[in-house]
Formats: structure tokens, C-alpha cells, sequence
């Protein structure tokens, strides 16, 4: 595969409680008209319900959107992803998350928090960077 | 010769108005005029005049204040007699948590009682049923009766206005309502507002607050309108909302023309009911978002509440002037804040709360300057109170009712908004009222649009955001407030408290209750909110009534398009 016809797929939603989607709707929108392939789900999923669809869409990132302490349930993503046998997606948090949480998500493997005042531009490029990375990662171990 | 002087005569004679006198000096001195535009998409003039204003020089060119069209406010007397209520959002932690905090907040000179629920709450589940990291952080956890009496303790509701945000199927009002029957204080003397009872914003543009299906939450609300009537009669059931389309990327124009189409339909339903429209007319309200558009917030208010008034008369059929009268709640506008050197965020919150207050509000809420960072600490929240103590007491923005009325801008403005706002209401109407243009997606569609045309506006540094695309500078994000969450073993605690109470509650008497709103959801004729009533009595829990509502009406799942 040449890096030309390489399209990042990538997984855009909101576990937990919170239905603020102005950011995830944008995030997506901006995935979709940098090339990527785009999934998108409305608010509230369910931790199983996304590692499903991660499996199911072969995703290589997943953006979760968070602006009302969903962020605290994030860790239970990422655990539930490694027993998925899904280490290589990469995923990135985007909203509101407060300084002193950061490290906890960090520990927990999430690879970039996009706090507000990022531009799309700055999101598209480092998601696209993450899905050459789960690629990799993919090609090197087969799975 | 005498030609060249003749010529030089006529020159003189053409002497320059002292308007065009201006313009040429303007056009010559400004170098490049960049095109400005407001974010509803109205075109900005360096300069307005009397020209610009189409009833300048009519008799009568504005209504006075508390005078149909309202242009200039709804009561006579405005900020110059009452002051707008100080209305602080506030929710966290446990019913005991919360209680601390409003005290304290009534203390410094909150005059009325709001209430965030926890977002489990919002979205229609008990605390024992969610994962409990979540709890609390966002607003109280409040799940039956006994949680709102201890909410509201040394509160008395039948002196104090309360403002819940409950949205359908109100069960915190229900929650409300047996608290004040248990204590013995009448109904009837209970104020206070049904905050965000609108279930089309939440379809649209709230998520976290959409429970039922659109068809029942249609119903809750109907019921709950009639029922307000009857037993609360000083409750207002209808809050419209713009605040959330606002938020979630509608244009100022954009929002005022959706919640005006909203109010619409929710009235017209009620007329179709058989309500006469000056029964419930007087108890709708509305809720809006205060953008750093100062202008054309100010503009957006005046404006609104002109058609409001027309609408009433004319479409809707009002007599009574209390249902003309375009009562509103404003909140600053969070979107606008930033992360990024925060404490700025207390400049924003003020020019918003200025624009709201010289747009004729009723109550106020102003963020805390923290609202980019976590939700708002108790430091954030103090502050957030004091600009308004500052606003309202020590800068003399309140001695004069509409002080920028006959402003030629504001006025132009005020009128180009109209247009705007009318021609948009045209387009839901002709999409067969707003029921349908959301169910239809189309409000979603230019709600989106107008959301990546301002992120545009950001990322390409048309629009400054100060700290964010200039003027950044190196900050110490160490210097960032620690956010707060509540106290684990409390919570734990109320979480136990919950379990055991359950546990002690009549089986049978909640078996009952929840077979009562069965029965009244199969019956039209039933009023569902009585129901609801009827249940938080019997000790129903909020989760308990939403679960059986979802499985009687249908569960609603928003409509998202990217």
C-alpha cells in the first residue's frame, strides 16, 4: 500500500453521560474532508458498544469527545480495548479535561488530549499521524 | 479665462453635505475598508445616521417601555424598578453538598434557587445505575423526594423562586411539589420555573437532555403545561429554550428564529388541546445564550421581543398584554470561553452580561471564568456573582430603561435582525412548523453549517480569540484551578442511603404507582405529569419513572447529522 491511497479510519464519539456534540459533529466533519474515513456515532455509547464498533470498522483511531468528566471513564476504554486484543488503536480525547486528570488518562495510554483552542488542522494532522502509527503497528504483528 | 473661473464656481456650488463630507474623508483616510459582518450574516456600516434608520422622524418611531411592540422592554419601569434576578446555575456533589453551596451562594446575594441535576439525572437514570466515577461532578444527584427536601433545606419554597433544570418528564418538579406538600407550604404560593422544558432544543442541539421520543415528550410537556395551570398556577411549565442552538453553533439570528418557531409550535399545541392562549401565554418563558456580539446580541433581544408581541396577537390570538410580554433568562455564553490565559474570561462574561443587560433581560446567569477548564469551582462561582453585584450596583448601567434606544445603529440593527430572524421562521413554517423541520433534520443542517462557518472564522484567524489565535503567550498550566469532585466517601455514602431506603419502601404501593403512569400513558385523556406527581409520592425514583415512560412512549434518540 503507497502512502497515497493510505485513508486513516478513524472513530468519533462520546462515552458516558454528556450530549455536548458540537465538537465531536466538527471533529468528524473535519476528519471527513481531510480524506479519512469517518464513523460516527451519537453520544452515550457504552464501553462495549465501542470496542465493538473499533473491531467491527477496523478503526485506527478513536476520538473521544468529552466536556462534562466523561473523560473519567476513559481508562475503562483503554482497558477494555487491550483485552479486545485492540493495542494498536490509537486513541486521542478531545474537550474538557482538567490539568491535574491528564496524567491518569496518559497512564491509561491515551496517546493526545486536544483541549479547546486547538484548530482542526492541528486535530486532522495528528489523527492522521496516530493512523500511520496503528497501521504500522497492525502490519508488524500481523494482526 | 472666464470659462476656468465659471468652472471653479460650479465647483464650489456642489459643497459636499456634511455626510458625503464625511464618507470622502472616511474612503480616503481608511486605506483598505475590510468588510465587516456580523455572525447572523448582516453586513456592518462604519457609521450609521438618521438614514439608516427607516422610522426615524415618525411620530411615534418607538413603543414606550412595558408598551406593545416592546421594543424597548416589557415593563415599564425595567431595570429601574427590579433588577434582574441573579440566578446562578449551581448542582455538585450530594443533595447535603448542594445545599452547602446555595446557602452560601444566597449568602453573597443570590436571590433565587436553581438547580443542576447530576447529568445521570439528565439522562433519565438513578445513581445506582451509572457508573459511579460520574457522579455528581456535573450537578447534584437527586433521585427522590426525600434527596429535594434535603436539597432545599432552610430554603422556603413558597417565598423563594426556584429554577430547575428539568427537563421532561419533570419529575424534579413532581419531587418538588410533594417536598412542599410534605412541609405544608401551598401550592399555589410556589414560584419558580420548569428551566429547559423545551423537548425540541434538547432534540436538536441538548442531547444530554433528551429521555423520551419526540411524539412523548410532547405529550409530558402538554400535561405538564395544563397541569401547572391547575395546581401551580404561579409555575412556569414552558421554557423556551435558544440557549442550547445557540451553544451548539446557531447563529444569534439563527437562534431567536428557532426559539420564536418553537414557542410557536408548543402554543399552537396547546391551542389544539383546547387551552385558551391567554391561559398559558403568560407563563412561557425563554432562555437564551448572551454571545460577545455585543451589538447584535442587544439587537437579537429587541428585536425578538417585538415579534413576539405580534406573533401573540396576530398568529396566536392573545388579548391579555402578560402573554405579549417576551420574559427571558440569559446566560453568558460558555462557547466563548477560553482554556487559555482563563482569568480573561471574567472580561468576556461581563461585556455578555452588559449586552444582556441592556438587551431588557429578566434573570441572569454569568459563568464562572473557569467553565473552559472543569466544571465551575466555588471560586469561579463567587466571582461569577460579584460581576454581577458590580454590573448591577456600582457601574449605574440600570438608571436609564434602554439606554441605547434611538442609538441609529442599535435601532438599524434591531430592524435588519427582524428581517433576518423573520425570514428564517419562514423557512421552518414553510418546513410545516418546527415539529417537523427537526424532525426532518433541517434545523441539525443549519445548526452544523453554521458551526463549522464560525470554527472556520477561528482557525483562520478572522475572528480573534485573544490567548487562543493571539496574543498567546507561555502559561504554567500548573497555575490552572485544581477542579473539584465531590467527596468520594460522601458519595458513597449517599449511594448507601439510597440502597437502604429502596430497600424500606412499600413494594407494593411503588408496583402500584408505577402501573398508575402505565395506564395514564395508554389513556389520551390522562394527564401523565398528575401521574408523575402521583408517583414521587409513592416514592417512585426518577430513574424508576423515566425507565417506564421510556418503555411506554418510546425511548428518544436524538437526530445527529454531520
Amino acid at each position: 500500500m503507497t502512502a497515497k491511497d493510505f485513508r486513516p479510519r478513524v472513530l468519533v464519539t462520546k462515552i458516558g453521560l454528556d450530549g455536548h456534540d458540537r465538537g465531536s459533529r466538527i471533529v468528524a466533519a473535519a476528519c471527513r474532508d481531510a480524506g479519512m474515513e469517518v464513523v460516527y456515532t451519537p453520544p452515550w455509547q457504552s464501553i462495549p458498544a465501542v470496542v465493538k464498533l473499533a473491531l467491527e470498522e477496523d478503526v485506527d483511531v478513536i476520538g473521544i469527545s468529552s466536556l462534562a468528566t466523561d473523560h473519567l471513564i476513559v481508562p475503562k476504554l483503554m482497558a477494555a480495548l487491550r483485552e479486545a486484543g485492540l493495542d494498536r488503536v490509537r486513541v486521542v480525547v478531545g474537550g474538557i479535561v482538567p490539568d491535574n486528570e491528564q496524567p491518569q488518562l496518559f497512564q491509561s495510554g491515551v496517546r493526545q488530549i486536544f483541549h479547546p483552542g486547538t484548530t482542526l488542522d492541528e486535530i486532522t494532522t495528528q489523527i492522521s499521524t496516530y493512523a500511520s502509527e496503528a497501521r504500522l503497528a497492525a502490519a508488524e504483528t500481523g494482526v | 479665462m472666464n470659462k476656468s473661473l465659471s468652472s471653479s464656481i460650479e465647483q464650489d456650488a456642489v459643497e459636499l453635505t456634511p455626510y458625503l463630507a464625511w464618507e470622502q474623508e472616511y474612503r480616503e483616510s481608511i486605506g483598505e475598508d475590510r468588510p465587516v459582518e456580523n455572525v447572523s450574516g448582516i453586513p456592518i456600516k462604519p457609521l450609521y445616521g438618521p438614514q439608516d434608520w427607516q422610522r426615524y422622524g415618525h411620530d411615534n418611531p418607538l413603543s414606550y417601555p412595558g408598551q406593545s411592540d416592546y421594543t424597548r422592554g416589557i415593563y415599564a419601569t425595567m431595570h429601574r424598578g427590579r433588577t434582574w434576578t441573579q440566578r446562578q446555575l449551581i448542582g455538585l456533589g450530594t443533595p447535603a453538598d448542594y445545599n452547602a453551596r446555595l446557602r452560601s451562594l444566597m449568602d453573597d446575594g443570590a436571590t433565587a434557587v436553581s438547580l443542576i441535576p447530576c447529568n445521570s439525572v439528565f439522562r433519565g437514570y438513578d445513581m445506582d445505575t451509572v457508573d459511579a466515577e460520574l457522579l455528581g461532578t456535573c450537578g447534584v444527584v437527586l433521585n427522590n423526594v426525600d434527596h429535594m427536601e434535603r436539597s432545599l433545606e432552610g430554603v422556603d419554597v413558597g417565598k423563594i423562586s426556584c429554577a430547575l433544570n428539568d427537563p421532561s418528564p419533570f419529575t424534579l418538579l413532581a419531587f418538588l411539589l410533594v417536598a412542599a406538600e410534605r412541609r405544608g407550604t401551598d401550592w399555589r404560593s410556589i414560584t419558580g420555573t420548569s428551566n429547559q422544558s423545551d423537548y425540541i432544543s434538547h432534540f436538536v442541539a441538548n442531547h444530554m437532555f433528551y429521555r423520551l421520543s419526540l411524539p412523548g415528550a410532547r405529550r409530558v410537556l402538554l400535561d405538564h403545561i395544563a397541569y401547572c395551570k391547575q395546581y401551580v398556577p404561579r409555575w412556569n411549565p414552558m421554557s423556551v429554550v435558544g440557549q442550547h442552538m445557540q451553544q451548539a453553533g446557531a447563529t444569534p439570528a439563527e437562534a431567536m428564529a428557532f426559539t420564536l418557531s418553537t414557542a410557536i409550535q408548543n402554543a399552537e399545541d396547546c391551542i389544539a388541546r383546547g387551552m385558551q392562549p391567554d391561559d398559558f401565554l403568560p407563563r412561557f418563558t425563554f432562555f437564551f445564550d448572551i454571545s460577545l456580539n455585543f451589538f447584535e446580541e442587544i439587537a437579537k433581544f429587541r428585536a425578538g421581543r417585538r415579534i413576539w408581541s405580534r406573533i401573540t396577537k396576530e398568529r396566536l390570538g392573545a388579548k391579555d398584554p402578560r402573554s405579549r410580554r417576551f420574559k427571558f433568562h440569559g446566560q453568558t455564553s460558555g462557547v466563548d470561553l477560553t482554556r487559555q490565559q482563563p482569568l480573561n474570561n471574567i472580561s468576556r462574561v461581563t461585556v455578555q452580561a452588559m449586552a444582556g443587560i441592556f438587551g431588557g433581560l429578566q434573570s441572569l446567569h454569568t459563568d464562572a471564568y473557569d467553565e473552559a477548564l472543569a466544571c465551575p469551582s466555588e471560586f469561579g462561582a463567587r466571582i461569577a456573582v460579584a460581576t454581577q453585584n458590580i454590573l448591577r450596583e456600582e457601574s449605574h448601567l440600570t438608571d436609564v430603561i434602554d439606554p441605547l434606544g434611538g442609538s441609529f445603529y442599535v435601532e438599524a440593527l434591531t430592524d435588519q435582525m427582524e428581517e433576518k430572524i423573520l425570514s428564517i421562521m419562514k423557512i421552518v413554517d414553510e418546513a410545516g412548523g418546527m415539529y417537523k423541520a427537526v424532525e426532518s433534520g433541517l434545523v441539525q443542517r443549519m445548526l452544523g453549517a453554521s458551526a463549522q462557518r464560525f470554527q472556520n472564522r477561528v482557525d483562520s484567524g478572522e475572528q480573534v480569540v485573544v490567548g487562543v489565535n493571539a496574543y498567546r503567550v507561555d502559561e504554567d498550566a500548573s497555575a490552572h484551578t485544581i477542579v473539584e469532585r465531590p467527596d468520594p466517601a460522601s458519595m458513597q455514602a449517599h449511594l448507601d442511603g439510597f440502597a437502604a431506603w429502596k430497600r424500606e419502601r412499600s413494594a407494593v404501593e411503588v408496583e402500584k404507582a408505577l402501573d398508575h403512569l402505565t395506564r395514564t400513558a395508554e389513556d389520551p385523556s390522562g394527564n401523565l405529569f398528575g401521574a408523575i406527581v402521583d408517583g414521587a409520592r409513592a416514592n417512585l425514583t426518577h430513574g424508576e419513572i423515566c425507565e417506564r415512560l421510556r418503555r411506554d412512549l418510546g425511548f428518544g434518540q436524538p437526530l445527529t447529522i454531520v
